[in-house]
């Protein structure tokens, strides 16, 4: 029998955090992700599905929303992110591909993203180094796609100045973790 | 330079990626009879033209939809930027 171990992104066996100045970076492996693209035509009767399942509607342009277990952030037209928590969620595609049927295209992304916690009162000074997205404008409930140390993440705003979700390409998950412990350290 | 998303707002050109003529999106007719001498112009033959031009660009590093940007390439002024998805329907496309 294999015995077969997973990992998190930063190849850890417990998530990696980092106390710098004041500001907290967290590896946060315990969330599923799927992907939602309504399909053409489709627009209303995937939304429909889509809020049925989550207990609220898809989030309007650079928006995210929440309500336990679940969040859902915009990614671009028609297309949205779905977190849950992995360990009830771990099969979130085929919940989500369940409740939304022909109506919209559904794709697992739990393990091609990793997302990092930055919480503290220097938020904005951070990311002001790393990336050219306007953070100070973000209030809680905002998300966009930005580009961080050349790397195209997405930046949640969880709570306005204070705490950010950082979610960037898993393989690169060592270089951003890089960039923000150097942002942090630059900034605090 | 600013790219104002018809979506987003202002967002920094550095997001960006810039493909080339908006008339790209003039896909000819592969069945057509003169489709070799159609698609030969449609890949080959741009007119250099300075001055106001329609342009196609990506939002690589944002939400990843292409636009149609008018810019004036003397001056690099911004006059109009629309969804490529919307300019392609209202030209006959159905994707």
């Amino acid at each position: 029998m294999h015995d077969l171990k997973p990992i998190t992104p930063l190849w850890g066996t417990v998530a990696q955090v980092d106390n710098i100045g004041g500001m907290r970076i967290s590896e946060c492996p315990d969330w599923a992700l799927a992907s939602v693209a309504s399909r053409r035509g489709k627009e209303d009767a995937a939304a429909a599905a889509a809020a049925k399942f989550l207990g609220f509607d898809l989030p309007d342009v650079a928006r995210c929303a929440t309500k336990e277990p679940f969040a859902a952030f915009w990614m671009g037209p028609h297309q949205w992110m779905i977190e849950a928590p992995h360990d009830t969620h771990e099969d979130l595609a085929a919940q989500v591909t369940a409740a939304v049927g022909e109506n919209a295209s559904v794709t697992e992304q739990t393990d091609g993203w990793v997302r990092f916690d930055l919480e503290g009162p220097h938020c904005h000074s951070v990311l002001e180094l790393l990336c050219n997205a306007n953070t100070r404008a973000m209030d809680q409930g905002a998300a966009l796609r930005t580009q961080l140390a050349h790397l195209g993440c997405f930046l949640i705003c969880r709570k306005t100045g204070t705490h950010f979700s950082v979610i960037g390409p898993r393989s690169s998950a060592g270089s951003l973790r890089n960039a923000l412990i150097t942002a942090v350290k630059s900034a605090t | 330079m600013i790219i104002n998303h018809p979506l987003l707002g202002p967002r920094d050109a550095q997001e960006f990626t810039f493909l080339g003529s908006a008339s790209l999106i003039d896909r000819p007719d592969w069945q057509a009879e003169d489709a070799l001498e159609q698609f030969s112009d449609y890949t080959y033959l741009r007119n250099d033209t300075g001055g106001e031009n329609r342009e196609l660009w990506f939002h690589e590093a944002g939400d990843r939809s292409w636009l149609v940007v008018t810019r004036n390439t003397f001056t690099h002024e911004i006059t109009n930027v629309e969804m490529a998805s919307d300019v392609a329907r209202a030209r006959g496309r159905s994707k």
